[in-house]
């Protein structure tokens, strides 16, 4: 069995919409409900726009800027956590994973053992 | 004994006809693509002297696999770390006992389960491409670089991080279920349906044909239509390949200078080649909707029923670009229809068509727009103006043998002057 973690990309801006909201929780319980054994863990994140992004400076130090990695239109959002035993398996759940606003991102998780 | 020659030869042809076979059943044993590579040449080496020394065997696909595969356990016994160090392709259910070598032994066929993953839609087109030319054809990396006029460095590093990718994300080994079978082996069918195309026109270079990548792409759908017999896609691209590539010979003259269609000589080309594709044709149209490549493969088949370029049914072709066109639109497909329609009504029409399409993006750099138009435009006495657009489509050509003809063209109309024009054909 391996493990993928989803990663999350949407636009925000619909989600100020509060029945917005309300719906993608009932799709994400939804999910949940649906593939609860295959998740492994997930959150739902804070909006862009209280992430602190932190670089190395090239001289030992790091530089603390506000703002995500990445200046885009979508931003990531949110990740599951699932186990699948193939990337067939994993695509499958990925897919089930609300993400209406953008899309989602499926990166095997490295096996450090 | 054989002499050197003979086995050469011998090993060479079951290189070519058994190479997939062989490799794909390796990877069974070794789940790791690059060691079943190494394995699989090793026992293509091993067969040159003992073919030399025994014969040729009677099923040479399964004396090479058997020596892969014996082969691989040795180097598995050997080397465990072959079981840690990647990631091992999924597949422990129907992995055989690696001791299994009797060389009688029915071998099942993998190699849809080999061109499947090696066009997983995980995996980006190009290196999709580049996989099932290394691993399905067994080309070495220099010789897919040269496919793709790319170095050999940057082929093994296409190739290197897609095996990874396969490695690594765990891209299963396995025929897809039913229910997901159309769409991957769609994937699979536009990999060598790009293959030819890519073949057909060489994208660049002194040569119109780079015969090696059509054939390929021909040996290819030959193998799919092994694997899947009763597939309406499958025997679609294969009875479009047979059409289109049945004109082959007819497609330059001796001198090498590109001929239209209405300038060939049809008693060139390939009559078995149409015999199989029209069979196959009707084979596709069939069962159920016809996919595009069927589509474009009754276009073909027009021009193939056609005794001469007179007689081509031009509505028929419209009628079928207009169902292609809405099925699946693409400049491209506009394109042809454009052109079709220009046979079929006279010019004007023609152009209106094209106007329709404007200039898409798509398009962009793609000398077969201007060169179309030019046409029409030199067929409506407008040669001013086609003047132009053949020296806009031979700015955008890089295939010598194209531009060639375009530059022919342009001195046609260059020359004939405002009062001898040519009258337009219908």
């Amino acid at each position: 069995m391996a493990q993928y973690l989803v990663l999350i990309y949407e636009d925000e801006s619909p989600f100020a919409d509060e029945a917005v909201g309300a719906e993608v929780h009932a799709a994400h319980t939804a999910f949940f409900e649906k593939h609860g054994a295959a998740i492994a863990g997930g959150n739902a994140l804070q909006p862009a726009s209280t992430a602190t992004t932190i670089r190395d400076n090239g001289s030992g130090g790091s530089i603390v800027t506000d703002g995500p990695f990445a200046e885009t239109k979508e931003v990531l959002g949110g990740y599951y956590l699932i186990d699948a035993a193939d990337l067939d398996a994993a695509l499958e759940i990925a897919k089930a994973v609300p993400a209406k606003f953008g899309g989602v991102e499926v990166r095997p998780i490295r096996d450090m053992g | 004994m054989l002499d050197a020659v003979e086995v050469a030869a011998a090993v060479a042809d079951a290189h070519r006809r058994e190479w997939a076979f062989v490799l794909a059943a390796t990877v069974r044993v070794t789940r790791d693509i690059d060691l079943a590579e190494e394995c699989a040449q090793d026992a293509y080496a091993k067969a040159l002297e003992a073919w030399a020394r025994d014969g040729v065997p009677q099923r040479p696909g399964a004396w090479l696999t058997t020596v892969a595969r014996r082969r691989a356990t040795d180097l598995l016994r050997r080397e465990a770390r072959f079981r840690t160090a990647v990631p091992l392709l999924l597949d422990e259910e129907t992995t055989p006992d690696p001791a299994d070598t009797d060389v009688d032994a029915e071998i099942p066929d993998d190699r849809l389960r080999l061109i499947c993953t090696c066009c997983h839609p995980a995996i980006a087109q190009e290196a999709q491409i580049a996989l099932t030319l290394r691993l399905l054809c067994g080309l070495t990396t220099a010789e897919v670089g040269r496919a793709f006029l790319v170095s050999e460095p940057t082929m093994a590093a296409r190739l290197t991080r897609a095996k990874k990718k396969i490695a690594i994300a765990k891209i299963p080994y396995r025929v897809p279920p039913p229910d997901e079978l159309p769409e991957r082996l769609g994937a699979v069918l536009a990999v060598v349906h790009l293959l030819f195309t890519t073949g057909h026109t060489a994208p660049a270079g002194g040569d119109l044909v780079r015969a090696d990548l059509v054939n390929r792409a021909i040996d290819l759908a030959r193998m799919l239509r092994t694997l899947l017999p009763r597939d309406p896609g499958v025997a679609g691209l294969l009875s479009l390949l047979l059409l289109t590539d049945a004109r082959r010979e007819a497609r330059v003259d001796r001198t090498g200078r590109l001929l239209r269609l209405d300038e060939q000589d049809r008693r060139q080309w390939n009559a078995s080649a149409i015999r199989e594709g029209l069979a196959l044709l009707g084979q596709a149209v069939n069962t159920g909707a016809p996919d595009r490549y069927a589509m474009q493969a009754a276009i073909a088949a027009v021009h193939a029923r056609a005794g001469r370029w007179e007689d081509t049914d031009w509505e028929e072709v419209v009628r079928l670009y207009d169902a292609l066109c809405a099925a699946w639109p693409s400049p491209v497909v506009s394109l042809n229809r454009a052109v079709a329609i220009g046979l079929a009504h006279g010019p004007l029409a023609g152009l209106d068509a094209l106007d329709e399409i404007g200039a898409p993006p798509e398009l962009a750099g793609y000398g077969y727009l201007p060169a179309a138009r030019a046409d029409l435009l030199a067929r409506l006495g407008r040669d001013e103006d086609a003047v132009a657009a053949y020296r806009q489509a031979i700015d955008l050509t890089s295939n010598d043998v194209e531009r060639e003809f375009l530059v022919g063209q342009l001195r046609e109309v260059s020359e004939r002057g405002a009062t001898t024009r040519r009258p337009a054909p219908r």
